[in-house]
């Protein structure tokens, strides 16, 4: 049976009738890195610096340094990120599950709500209502916000700072309460957190770090191309680097989708 | 009066580019702490100890008495020339390319005699002059008067000139136009007559206070440039990298912790702005400044680095910050050595503590930022390469080279 269906995806991925769909954004140093205060330690940024390149360095070959932080650019968050996850089992990137890499994915279309408000936040109510429209969320699934925002390509507006902090969408507790009782796998979004931008100023702060990974559940985030998904039925393939008591790494996010 | 120089045209293009070429740069060890002295600022020749003559050229032994005893003490350039001449012809490449050239025989009130260039508004022997010390482009230490008051145009002379960077008609880039700092010295550019002052901007997502009000002055423009970022600087020098004339780095990362007080991750990124940033600035953009040493009327003349005080001696308050910048130190020093034959100078500005963010816990005195800002533009205008700018780099400069060992116990509890 399980080798068959494997067969029938081969065929379908080869026939264009399950599509792939690219959920990263490229990493680049000209893509943002998250910003705290200058008080805290900071993510290094994403770099990339020559080896050689066909020249007295190395004549056949190009190649480069990389040097970044585990949350940069597109990336997944694992359970040990937060305060709230550090003794669970099985909670950093080493460990993780592995069949829990590959997921189905429940997609809650917030653009026009994100377009209208950049500070606004997903409710526990717009989680039962997209359900009573596409059907429980269930357990498993990773839920993720599609707000358009990685349409802002411009670091400014992406990042959305003014003097009180970052601008940018996210889920309230309540929300984040609910979809940790359908046992998700976990939350993601197009924004550079999974919380929102203001979240330093909820109760608790940070919400969806304390709750998610409280419980073991995984981020994603820095996500892209969550428009062109369904709202259920795509299946994300979301693989961290395996570094040793990693709290998370950059990730070349995948979704697979019914094609034409 | 020297007439004053003129907005130069822009190079002919089908012409051969004017290479850089260097005044003879050999000298003995003696005579190495004219330069020294020249480097500050400082007149400075050798006092005898025992018959108290002052003389010169420099010797290792006194010539009037033969002790040893000699001290190097600053000295009044007051003097008679006695006699002048023009040269017409000369062999060496650099003089070659200048000639002619006024040439005159000093003798100081101090006593000994000087063979000097002459600035153009030098009154024919006999006449009073006062002679300065000056590095010339080879980086060493030689005499020139000038006359002895000032007059109109004096700094335009084409002699002196060779000797100093001002800023007028110059196009320069401020690497970090985010900081007080960096506007501070963009402002001071503008108004010493710079034509193009670019600032970069690093993180253009975290805004900074003064750089809209900057932007407003005609003559500033705001690039992109992370200086932790090799492709950001690689593509800024292919955009600008031919046109710099005058480069300051001020890109800066201070925070102020002690050794111990955190991992290491602060003082990678103290190292990756301070040391290896100027080093990412030194590949991207020093080529093309060597190339450009003597294009015009205004060459490719000047790369100033901000150190700290505390590249000399660690301050172990601010650990980590010491050695991030005593390592931007050691490299600036490659970076001179590097850009000597084109006659490029390489001022270094080792500043007390600024009055900034990351100082909030020193007390005064601290550097105002336009402090520091007039004290750079005052360094390219006198041809100055070892900056100490302020009460506090002056008092530890001083106690450095009295003691170095003393001066360590000393910062200990600051």
């Amino acid at each position: 049976m399980s080798a068959a269906l494997l067969n029938e995806l081969a065929g379908a991925l080869a026939a264009d009738s399950v599509r792939v769909v690219d959920l990263s954004q490229t990493l680049s140093p000209r893509f943002p890195q998250i910003v705290l205060p200058p008080e805290f330690g900071q993510c290094a940024p994403f770099r990339l610096e020559e080896i050689s390149r066909y020249d007295e360095r190395g004549p056949g070959w190009y190649w480069n340094n990389l040097s970044f932080g585990e949350h940069t650019g597109t990336h997944f968050d694992a359970p040990v990120h937060w305060i709230t996850g550090r003794d669970l089992p099985d909670n950093t990137t080493e460990s993780l599950p592995p069949q829990s890499l590959i997921a189905p994915a429940c997609v809650i279309d917030c653009t026009a709500e994100a377009a209208r408000d950049a500070d606004f936040l997903l409710t526990a109510e717009h989680v039962r209502a997209w359900e009573g429209r596409h059907g429980k969320i269930p357990a498993g699934a990773w839920v993720l916000m599609c707000t358009d925002w990685s349409k802002r390509t411009d670091p400014v507006a992406y990042q959305n700072f003014d003097e009180t902090g970052q601008h940018t969408p996210g889920p309230d507790a309540n929300a984040v309460r609910l979809l940790v009782e359908r046992d998700v796998l976990g939350f993601g979004t197009e924004t550079i957190g999974t919380d929102a931008g203001q979240a330093a100023h909820f109760r608790p702060p940070y919400p969806c770090h304390t709750f998610m990974h409280g419980a073991g559940r995984y981020g994603l985030q820095c996500l892209a191309n969550l428009d062109l998904l369904p709202p259920t039925g795509s299946i994300v393939i979301a693989a961290p680097l395996k570094l040793l008591r990693g709290s998370g790494s950059p990730v070349r996010a995948l979704a697979l989708t019914a094609g034409i | 009066m020297t007439p004053p120089l003129i907005r130069p045209k822009p190079r002919n293009p089908i012409r051969a580019l004017r290479l850089p070429t260097s005044p003879p740069v050999v000298r003995s060890r003696a005579a190495l702490r004219l330069t020294a002295a020249a480097a500050e600022g400082r007149f400075e020749l050798q006092h005898c100890f025992k018959c108290g003559t002052v003389q010169y050229p420099p010797r290792s032994a006194c010539g009037t008495c033969l002790s040893h005893r000699l001290e190097w003490r600053e000295v009044s350039g007051a003097g008679e020339l006695i006699s002048d001449t023009v040269l017409h012809h000369s062999n060496e490449l650099y003089y070659r390319e200048r000639v002619p050239l006024r040439l005159g025989t000093v003798r100081l009130d101090a006593g000994p005699s000087l063979l000097v260039h002459l600035h153009g508004d030098c009154a024919a022997a006999p006449s009073r002059v006062r002679v300065r010390a000056h590095l010339d482009k080879s980086g060493q230490a030689v005499l020139i008067a000038l006359p002895p008051q000032d007059t109109a145009n004096m700094t335009d002379d084409p002699m002196l000139r060779e000797m100093t960077s001002d800023p007028k008609f110059h196009k320069i880039l401020v690497t970090d136009g985010k900081s007080p700092l960096g506007q501070a010295i963009a402002k001071a550019l503008v108004d010493a007559g710079a034509d193009i002052v670019w600032v970069g901007v690093a993180e253009p997502w975290k805004d900074a206070p003064g750089l809209a009000a900057l932007e407003k002055l005609s003559q500033v423009e705001r690039v992109p440039l992370d200086v932790t970022d090799e492709k950001s600087v690689r593509d800024l020098a292919g955009v600008i990298g031919g046109k710099v004339d005058i480069l300051i780095n001020t890109a800066e990362l201070h925070r102020a912790h002690g050794v111990a007080d955190r991992g290491t991750e602060t003082a990678r990124a103290e190292m990756d702005v301070n040391y290896f940033g100027l080093l990412r600035l030194a590949h991207a953009f020093g080529p093309a400044m060597r190339a450009r040493g003597a294009e015009s009327a205004v060459p490719a003349s000047a790369w100033v680095n901000l150190l700290s005080i505390y590249a000399l001696s660690a301050l172990p308050s601010h650990g980590t910050f010491s050695a991030a910048k005593a390592a931007a130190f050691a490299l600036s020093q490659n970076v001179r050595a590097d850009m000597r034959g084109a006659g490029i100078r390489v001022v270094n500005v080792f500043p007390g503590p600024i009055d900034d963010e990351w100082n909030q816990l020193v007390p005064p005195p601290k550097l105002s930022p336009d402090a520091l800002a007039k004290a750079i533009v005052a360094a390219l205008r006198d041809g100055v390469e070892d900056v100490y700018p302020g009460d506090v780099a002056q008092d530890i400069w001083t106690r450095f080279r009295e003691s170095q060992k003393a001066l360590e116990r000393e910062l200990w509890d600051q």
